[in-house]
């Protein structure tokens, strides 16, 4: 691991009321690394990225990115920062065309940012944003209207749109769910495709198999707590990874 | 082939065809049209509301002007609540704006002579950033909630007037300065009711407006590609508490009168029904439904005391028959004229 990582977790808290759901989370994350983020069914893993990504405030602990503090920041304030994430439940603006859908994001201080302003006409900017998602620009797809797309694009559209804030850091909270193997298997590229780039990305998944091929380390949650990190194979021969997966007697 | 089975089926070789696509296709994206008719199919709809209001300043009645100045007012408030409703923000407080506006004006007309040119456009702007003040705490609240929030303050301003007595407490403030004559005030409200639909129209079709609308439909993902949403909702707010502040700031000058009324229930609710009968999420269609509504409440006043059943029951009629609004249903059937065109 370099000496300064590019994300670092300590002592992170949460707690809903009476629920702990992320309890003393330690974990950093190295520029250019794949990290993914393993753990059964609220085991703290979408809340951890709310923390991270500012919608959700810590009980207690700190986040910090590139060395800032940025514990506590409102969410529009972190993403100007470089750090984009996914969200699991894809909601897009289904009366728009896919490609107005794109118009937010690339409204945003960042791209304005990083750009300088010059980057030519929206909707021709993220027309090509799509089509390196996947959305066949022979096809017409992307000018369908959201209600009107399967799954595997609405999660492509989510992963376009934070593409094209240009992040550093990009969160992925369950990008592969709900989608079918071959739809799997054609993301996967593109998610090779931006580690190329240089980007640093967390990815959230129930899908081990694939996420296993691509992941540098894996870090395991249950109860909001980290029980194991390492490769995949470590992680899947530690004891306490098995018992929080399959249950006690495994 | 798709002609082919078309002549096979008719004689006289002729087919009915849609003619909004082409036109639409032309003058989107290769920008050129055609004919003189194509031209006209697109100009009609925004030439209609110009022509309109101008025939029908000249043509009506002295009475009838009036009744078009209070119908373009209340158009006006239903223009900048359909605004802050595509924003995300349900106001049932219209009045906060229209009132601030006209003690704006009133105000700097009664204590420091002020003439109407000059105390109209200051009310515009600084009634819109009070009304913006006022509201800028609640806009985390969402909801019902910030609606019952715009409901309160006209309210509670009202009382404010009335406990410390200051701008006139109940009298009001009488014997403002006038407009120069009826056709100043008459073209005035109709310039600036044009202005606000088409300007206001485009920037909410623009990518500005699109960010906008989506903060309507999903905040957090506006707020997930790093654009501030307070920023935003403080900005439409002002937007729109401006045009209210407008059209109270006018009123003042044509009653030449300014007093607790201007808090009155009915500039809130009137701009929703108009923007429910017309058709939410155009300004035209808010702006519709204020010139059908407030004639019409016009016309019942010969009833008298059934007058209110009666419009009671046409809010009801029409909002059953035509859930989507008046205007979306024209623009649906104006989409889908079709004509009859030879087939080659």
């Amino acid at each position: 691991m370099s000496p300064s990582p590019l994300l670092k977790v300590s002592g992170l808290y949460k707690n809903f009321g009476g629920v702990q759901a992320i309890d003393d989370l330690n974990f950093e994350i190295a520029e250019g690394e794949l990290l993914g983020m393993i753990g059964p069914n609220g085991s703290g893993k979408t809340t951890a990225v709310n923390l991270i990504t500012g919608f959700v405030k810590p009980t207690e602990g700190e986040i910090s990115y590139r060395g800032k503090a940025i514990t506590g920041w409102p969410p529009y304030k972190i993403v100007r920062l470089g750090i984009a994430r996914t969200f699991q439940m894809v909601k897009p603006f289904y009366q728009l065309p896919a490609y107005k859908n794109m118009i937010i994001p690339l409204y945003s201080p960042r791209v304005k940012q990083i750009t300088g302003g010059k980057f030519g006409d929206r909707d021709a900017v993220a027309l090509d944003l799509l089509e390196e998602v996947g959305f066949e620009r022979d096809a017409f797809v992307a000018y369908k209207a959201a209600s009107v797309l399967p799954q595997g694009y609405l999660k492509r559209l989510e992963l376009a749109k934070a593409i094209a804030l240009q992040p550093d850091l990009v969160i992925l909270d369950e990008l592969f769910s709900g989608l079918s193997l071959a739809e799997v298997a054609s993301i996967v590229p593109i998610i090779e495709k931006l580690r190329q780039q240089g980007k640093t990305i967390i990815m959230i998944e129930h899908r081990l198999k694939e996420l296993f091929r691509i992941a540098d380390r894996v870090i395991v949650l249950n109860y909001g707590k980290k029980i194991a990190e390492g490769n995949s194979n470590d992680v899947m021969d530690n004891a306490a990874v098995k018992k929080a997966y399959l249950g006690a007697e495994a | 082939m798709w002609n082919a089975e078309l002549n096979s089926r008719s004689p006289e070789k002729k087919r009915k065809e849609r003619i909004d696509r082409g036109i639409k296709v032309r003058s989107s994206d290769v920008f050129a049209l055609s004919s003189w008719r194509e031209m006209l199919y697109l100009s009609t709809p925004r030439l209609l509301p110009i022509v309109g209001l101008l025939i029908l300043s000249i043509a009506l009645s002295h009475y009838w002007q009036r009744v078009l100045l209070s119908v373009s007012v209340f158009a006006l408030l239903a223009i900048s609540w359909d605004i802050l409703a595509q924003s995300g923000m349900i106001s049932l407080g219209q009045a906060l704006f229209f009132g601030t506006g006209a003690y704006f004006a009133g105000n700097m007309n009664h204590y420091f002579g002020w003439p109407p040119y000059v105390t109209i456009p200051l009310a515009t702007i600084f009634g819109g950033l009070l009304c913006t003040l006022f509201l800028v705490p609640v806009l985390r609240l969402r909801g019902i909630y910030f609606s019952m929030v715009t409901l309160v303050l006209p309210l509670m301003l009202v009382r404010i007037i009335e406990a410390t007595r200051i701008f006139g407490g109940t009298e009001g403030l009488s014997g403002l300065g006038p407009l120069p004559n009826r056709w100043v005030e008459l073209y005035l409200i109709i310039a600036v009711l044009l202005a606000a639909l088409f300007g206001f129209r485009r920037l909410m079709n623009s990518d500005y407006g699109l960010v906008l609308k989506g903060i309507n439909d999903n905040d957090r993902s506006v707020m997930n590609a790093g654009i501030n949403i307070y920023w935003f909702k403080t900005q439409a707010l002002f937007i729109a508490s401006a045009i209210g502040a407008f059209a109270g700031a006018f009123m003042t000058h044509v009653y030449m009168f300014v007093g607790m009324p201007v808090f009155a229930l009915d500039y809130s609710i009137l701009p929703i029904a108009a923007a429910v009968v017309g058709g939410m999420g155009t300004l035209a269609g808010s702006m519709l439904g204020a010139f059908i509504l407030v004639p019409l409440s016009e016309i019942l006043r010969g009833i008298g005391g059934l007058r209110i059943v009666f419009y009671g029951l046409f809010l009801v009629v029409f909002t059953v028959a035509v859930p989507e609004g008046i205007f979306h249903y024209i623009q649906r059937k104006y989409h889908q004229f079709e004509r009859w065109v030879e087939v080659e």
